[in-house]
């Protein structure tokens, strides 16, 4: 019998999350280089409509568990769904997107099976027989290749964005209906009000053009030629996370992926370095300008025009420019 | 309350690394040390709740010797005591392995709550609180950005950061763990008053060999090769005196990209 790449799908408002099906696209490329089976994992209530729509992926199956207790996510609970069908059906690989949601139950579920856990992949290599993960780490200074030294299954998140929705392939696979006893399970943490940051304040959503500013700015007081600039191109100033937590800026101006997703026709990053969290945020903006110190700087990889150079000394002079 | 907080030294954040002559990790004899942010906001965190309900707040760190002297400065921000797992040989790398012998140092102390930070700025795994957490078989909450304890009740409501700009709160029996994020409040710094009286503050050593762990046991994950990425550079590097490259750019977001 053939081993089994097993992938959690993610779901919320009817939908499912497109990191769970980046997932999938992995685990199929995965499945097809090693000649393993298939399975995408779906966990909730009524959710039968979402497990057909997997079913039209190429999976070997789908596993659809569905109980009134696992509704919503809660890390005990869910925690206690996987651990059972993980340990009874025994896959080579548990694949899950690096997600909020899973960074509070992935480790849970590694402690609970006391199975290896490598968070936040962005790939894989074949090396020999087996699967090397690639991760990021040094605030995506360096790449790391990791493997497990543990028994299977083995559990990997994977990073948002590291592989595309559209490298999915069409299939059919067989829905197949799987019942768990959790009555026992006692759920401690309870679920009060969610809200949204960003509801009724500032929406950048619509903005045409975006002067973005990050942790190069070095502090509050300079935030100055980020407002001359913006004024001298009739922009909207957005932020990568480093400023709104040091509270130069509110979170309502923050790009990425605790923050706000825009598409402006010019997104002029200043002394942004361009972490994965931020990127997701912007990366569909129609010209994206770098403005860093560092020559290295991730943000140079998507950028269409790059300066390198001291944003103090850029920025005023492109204000003064604009003016001309 | 009774509140401990995990503190991780880690190499200088903003320094250029170089990769140690095994290709498995960085250079670290000629680089400073600080504390991972996540966990100062973490211990800045212990140190409100603390002004708030009165009790004590612990430091709890697994490293070399030279782990000191960031717990040193957790004490002057107002840390009342520390204890330091000695690691000097680095022995305990992964995190599976951290939590494990935090859990066992754990069983001797008591706490109402745990702070650790949702993720280290080194590693970057994400991992040890909520692994911590499930080994000692308490409820947890991670990328926590607020928290209010109910000591009385025994409970304590965090506010957990989700995608998108969401936010939820939720309510735990205490005690938890809670894991801080970034920017959950401002980090204080320390006063001279602080330092001083942090230098008679008692850091108690545990030998990692005096723990009950058995490290053989734990499902490790090992890190082959650390290298720096490819860089894919998609952007037009624009060349000159600074003068030179502002025209330059107008000229092309005007002409070329049409975005002005």
């Amino acid at each position: 019998m053939s081993e089994k790449i097993y992938v959690l799908i993610d779901h919320g408002e009817g939908e499912i999350r497109t990191p769970s099906l980046e997932s999938l696209a992995l685990g199929q490329r995965m499945a097809e280089e090693a000649g393993f089976s298939l399975h995408a994992l779906i966990l909730g209530n009524e959710i039968g409509p979402l497990a057909e729509r997997l079913g039209k992926q190429k999976v070997d199956s789908v596993l659809l568990v569905e109980d009134q207790k696992l509704a919503n996510y809660d890390p005990d609970v869910y925690c206690r769904a996987l651990s059972e069908i993980l340990t009874e059906d025994q896959p080579y690989l548990f694949l899950m997107g690096h997600i909020y949601q899973n960074i509070d139950l992935a480790p849970k579920l590694a402690a609970a099976i006391n199975r290896g856990l490598v968070t936040d992949c962005i790939g894989y290599r074949k090396e020999g027989d087996d699967f090397v993960f690639v991760r990021q780490m040094f605030r995506n200074k360096l790449n790391a290749d990791v493997q497990f030294r543990s028994e299977h299954p083995w559990i990997v998140t994977l990073q948002t964005g590291a592989t595309s929705v559209d490298d999915l392939k069409e299939g059919s696979g067989q829905v197949v209906e799987r019942s768990l006893d959790l009555s026992a399970v006692e759920l401690r943490r309870k679920q009060l009000e969610a809200f949204e940051a960003t509801q009724g304040k500032v929406d950048l959503s619509q903005a045409e053009l975006i002067v973005a500013v990050g942790r190069g700015i070095k502090k509050a007081e300079n935030l100055k030629i980020i407002e001359e600039l913006a004024e001298a191109l009739g922009a909207e100033i957005a932020a990568s996370r480093p400023v709104v937590d040091s509270e130069w800026l509110t979170r309502d101006r923050q790009i990425g992926s605790s923050g706000q997703t825009v598409s402006p026709r010019l997104y002029l990053a200043c002394g942004i370095s361009g972490a994965i969290q931020h990127i997701v945020g912007m990366k569909n903006a129609q010209c994206i300008v770098a403005i860093n110190t560092d020559p290295n700087a991730p943000i140079f990889n998507i950028a269409t025009y790059g300066i390198v150079g001291d944003l103090f000394e850029i920025v005023p002079a492109l204000t003064k420019k604009l003016k001309e | 309350m009774k509140l401990l907080t995990c503190l991780k030294q880690i190499p200088d954040r903003d320094t250029r690394y170089e990769i140690n002559a095994a290709g498995t990790g960085i250079k670290t004899s000629d680089l400073t040390f600080e504390i991972s942010e996540c966990d100062e906001y973490s211990l800045e965190e212990s140190l409100k709740l603390r002004e708030e309900h009165g009790g004590e707040v612990a430091i709890l760190t697994l490293g070399p010797q030279r782990a000191e002297k960031s717990i040193r400065k957790g004490l002057a921000m107002g840390a009342d005591r520390a204890i330091l797992v000695r690691d000097d040989e680095g022995k305990v790398t992964t995190p599976h392995a951290v939590a494990k012998v935090l859990a066992e140092v754990l069983k001797e102390e008591e706490y109402d709550l745990i702070l650790t930070g949702t993720q280290s700025d080194d590693w970057s795994y994400a991992q040890t609180g909520v692994l911590l957490a499930e080994l000692l078989g308490l409820p947890h909450a991670t990328i926590v950005m607020e928290i209010r304890a109910d000591p009385a009740q025994k409970k304590v409501k965090a506010l957990r950061e989700m995608e998108s700009g969401w936010f939820q709160w939720v309510e735990l029996p205490m005690p938890a763990v809670l894991t801080i994020q970034a920017g959950i409040s401002q980090i204080r710094y320390a006063s001279l008053k602080g330092i001083m009286q942090a230098k008679k503050k008692e850091i108690r050593n545990v030998e990692l060999s005096d723990l009950n762990v058995d490290l053989s046991s734990i499902p490790e994950i090992e890190v082959l090769k650390v290298y720096f990425p490819v860089v894919e550079k998609k952007a037009e590097i624009l060349q000159g005196s600074t003068a030179e490259v502002v025209e330059q750019l107008v000229e092309k977001l005007k002409k070329e990209a049409k975005v002005l």
